[in-house]
């Protein structure tokens, strides 16, 4: 059950105004431009105990990604292939307007967003975490930790997801005589194999305007948010639209436009904090 | 009678719909994106002042100050009773109004006065969306029903019961011989001579309902009655 | 998504027509009817090919349990739920997270078109229940949603109607179908009310280039058109048979 919720947090409606001038002159509080994102720090590495993982911050926003992974069974459907699940947390600390208890409809959202603009692409080759195929598979688990929401938790939490895999090593393992796989969990063993490097990139209408990269002000004064899930080519690998507005076919352009465009600053992004 | 019931008829407005130079009141007609469209499915039609008007065919009951309306009552509260007025609102009634003077618990005894599933007939006093309608008893006719029957139809049929002047309603009094009270949000109270009769006169509503805007309807009904009460011999 | 299709199954033949002969622009079959529930305020039932959907809409009313109300509009209470039978194999029918997921991306569908601010401190309900399913269960949700809302009567700006864009071996087609989405390598359901010109639901599974979006996105709107018509022309004749108005 979907319900309309409470507009959270109240927009005074002298700040929507006063931003409405501002995006006219094509500017944002902060010296931000309409196509921007907010500044954007990625660190991997930050859970020891992780296979994977890594705290991206965009602007106040703050996402950790945590990769596990597991020996477990194929799906019947795909006996040849690993399993990979994706997972959000919306935990209470990171808002007010967060409650305790099993993920609300936009935590689910998110983690399903994040999980299908990995899965339709193969992002993660699946085939490569076949132990025994039929059999023994590795089970990723990548859980996404909100710990500090000032909006675009889409953006955010693709970013760490995708920070996390790449820098993931799977524990080593050995297998004993009897066929039995013995996890030595604190060795790494193998990385994960990524074939595709995905982005999503939010865009917000305002007003007749299209900005990218919306903080949480900038959400609740939105009519409507698109998150546009890119690779490094500029395909698109996923769509969704959410919020409670309606687009024009120029709106999804003008959109699509911009997010190619910002697609490239997060790639960057990613790419420097892999080096590191 | 047949060329005015002819005028009922018209052509069928969705929702989204312009709706031209027809009259119509808000939110049914509604001016969205720079045109004036319909929001429920109505009829355009000609309208009893000249012109052309939409009519809305569904909709629910929304209650307006001045309005008279049955109301049921679902349960009771410290001072007052909450009342089903067939409407996403629940309306409220106080004791203090109900008795016309301050209540005192010391002797009052409010569940002597009107119990839950008790029908009221009530007049709106205030409402504004903000706050439940208030109703008040205090006036000709209206207090606890305490004899007859009462239905329910669509709060949007209410216009077509009562018929052009109120003539549908005319010729189910005079052929049933029932007194009839439709209220504004669609319940309609029925004093009868005998169960017949008033069995037939809630068949011959049922088919206003289902059956309104079709032409020729008040003499169908007309028939429908004599014809019934041939059968029933009453 | 992805994969061989089952032996002996071309998701496009020679002649370019479908595995159910349908040209990559053709619809399914479609069969739209209203009122079909009693109880509810407003109901509907609405087929795309054997994909079946049932909707009753309930309120403006004053919800039974205890639940926030909006202080200057209607609340839309929306849920999308998958009938045990409707798969091939049974679901449970505890909500999945695709089905909540789904109940969200709907409401979100009708949200700009409902006018919810007539109702304050009121719920208006929207019940799908997904009674078969092959593909397309949230676009004919979408519709059937719309037609139900209109027969509750509901103001609303404009009439919504739903459809998926799919691409299969390299093809755009209207309207896939379960073994389509299967296969297939993009699915996009888009919803829209085609007199605003508003989209008001769009997803993307799967992969496009910028070109190929641009046309998927053209080929749904006018394909919704085509859905929203019948809507109207269903709309127009069960009220017309009710209440003998010309069409």
């Amino acid at each position: 059950m979907s319900i309309t919720p409470f507009r959270t947090p109240i927009a005074p409606s002298l700040v929507k105004e006063a931003y409405l001038a501002l995006l006219k002159k094509g500017w944002r509080p902060g010296d931000r431009d309409l196509k921007t994102p907010r500044n954007l720090k990625i660190e991997t590495g930050i859970i020891e105990k992780a296979e994977g993982s890594a705290l991206v911050k965009l602007g106040n926003t703050q996402v950790i990604a945590g990769v596990k992974a597991d020996i477990g069974s194929p799906f019947r459907d795909t006996p040849d292939q690993g399993v990979l699940t994706v997972h959000a947390e919306f935990v209470p600390l990171a808002s007010p307007m967060f409650e305790p208890g099993p993920p609300d409809e936009n935590a689910i959202e998110v983690a399903r967003v994040v999980d299908r603009s990995l899965r339709e692409v193969g992002a993660v080759d699946l085939p490569s975490l076949a132990i025994i195929p039929g059999e023994k598979v590795w089970v990723v688990w990548v859980d996404l930790y909100v710990i500090d929401h000032d909006g675009n938790l889409f953006d955010a939490s693709m970013l760490a997801t995708m920070a996390a895999l790449l820098t993931a090593r799977l524990p080593a393992y050995e297998e004993s005589e009897s066929g039995e796989i013995l996890l030595k969990r604190g060795t790494p063993g193998e990385p994960i194999k990524v074939n595709t490097w995905i982005t999503t990139v939010t865009t917000a209408k305002i007003g007749g305007y299209v900005v990218v990269d919306p903080n949480l002000e900038e959400e609740a004064i939105s009519d409507v948010r698109l998150v546009t899930a890119l690779d490094s080519g500029g395909r698109i690998v996923g769509m969704q639209k959410t919020g409670m507005g309606g687009l024009t076919t120029r709106d999804v352009e003008r959109m699509i436009e911009y997010s190619i465009e910002a697609s490239k600053v997060y790639f960057k992004a990613l790419e420097d904090s892999i080096k590191r | 009678m047949e060329s005015e019931e002819r005028q009922l008829a018209g052509r069928i407005v969705v929702p989204g719909e312009p709706v031209d130079d027809a009259g119509g009141e808000e939110p049914y007609v509604a001016s969205v994106g720079g045109v004036r469209r319909a929001t429920v499915v109505g009829m355009i039609r000609e309208s009893e002042e000249g012109g052309r008007t939409f009519v809305k065919l569904k909709g629910v009951y929304i209650p307006e100050p001045g309005h008279v309306v049955i109301g049921l009552i679902t349960s009771v509260g410290i001072m007052n009773w909450f009342v089903d007025i067939n409407s996403p609102y629940t309306a409220v009634l106080s004791v203090q109004d109900f008795l016309g003077r301050p209540f005192n618990p010391a002797v009052d005894d409010m569940s002597a006065l009107l119990k839950v599933g008790d029908y009221i007939k009530a007049k709106v006093v205030a409402f504004d969306k903000t706050r439940s309608p208030t109703l008040t008893v205090q006036g000709e006719g209206l207090g606890r029903i305490v004899r007859g029957k009462v239905i329910e139809i669509s709060p949007a049929k209410v216009p077509r019961v009562l018929g052009r002047k109120r003539s549908m309603l005319q010729v189910l009094e005079e052929k049933t011989g029932c007194s009839i009270f439709v209220a504004r949000n669609g319940r309609i109270h029925l004093e009868c001579p005998n169960e017949d009769l008033e069995a037939i006169a809630v068949m011959a509503i049922k088919i206003i309902e289902e059956e309104a805007h079709t032409s020729g309807l008040t003499r169908r009904i007309i028939k429908f009655i004599e014809e019934e009460r041939k059968v029933r011999e009453v | 998504m992805g994969g061989k299709p089952p032996e002996g199954v071309r998701l496009i033949g020679e002649d370019g027509r479908r595995h159910d002969g349908r040209l990559p622009h053709e619809l399914r079959p479609i069969h739209m009817e209203v009122g079909v529930l009693n109880n509810a305020d407003g109901s509907a039932i609405v087929q795309y090919g054997r994909t079946r959907v049932l909707a009753a809409v309930y309120g403006p009313r004053e919800p039974h349990q205890k639940f926030p109300l909006l202080p200057d509009r209607a609340a839309l209470r929306v849920r999308y739920h998958m009938a045990p039978f409707s798969t091939e194999d049974r679901k449970s029918p505890a909500p999945s997270r695709r089905e909540i997921e789904l109940s969200k991306v709907v409401r979100e569908s009708l949200e700009p078109i409902v006018i919810a601010e007539e109702f304050p401190r009121t719920v208006i309900d929207v019940f799908l229940e997904v009674l078969q399913a092959d593909g397309g269960t949230r676009t004919a949700s979408v519709t059937a949603a719309s037609l139900a809302l209109a027969d509750a009567g509901i103001p609303m700006k404009a009439l919504v109607g739903s459809v998926a864009i799919g691409k299969v071996e390299g093809v755009l087609v209207v309207d896939v179908d379960e073994l389509e989405d299967m296969y297939g390598e993009a699915d996009m359901p888009v919803a829209a009310a085609p007199d605003l010109g508003e989209i008001t639901l769009l997803q993307l599974n799967g992969v496009l280039s910028r070109e190929e979006f641009s046309t998927a996105l053209e080929m749904a709107l006018e394909s919704i058109k085509t859905i929203v018509d019948m809507e109207k022309d269903v709309l127009r004749k069960t009220y017309t048979s009710v209440e003998g108005g010309e069409q």
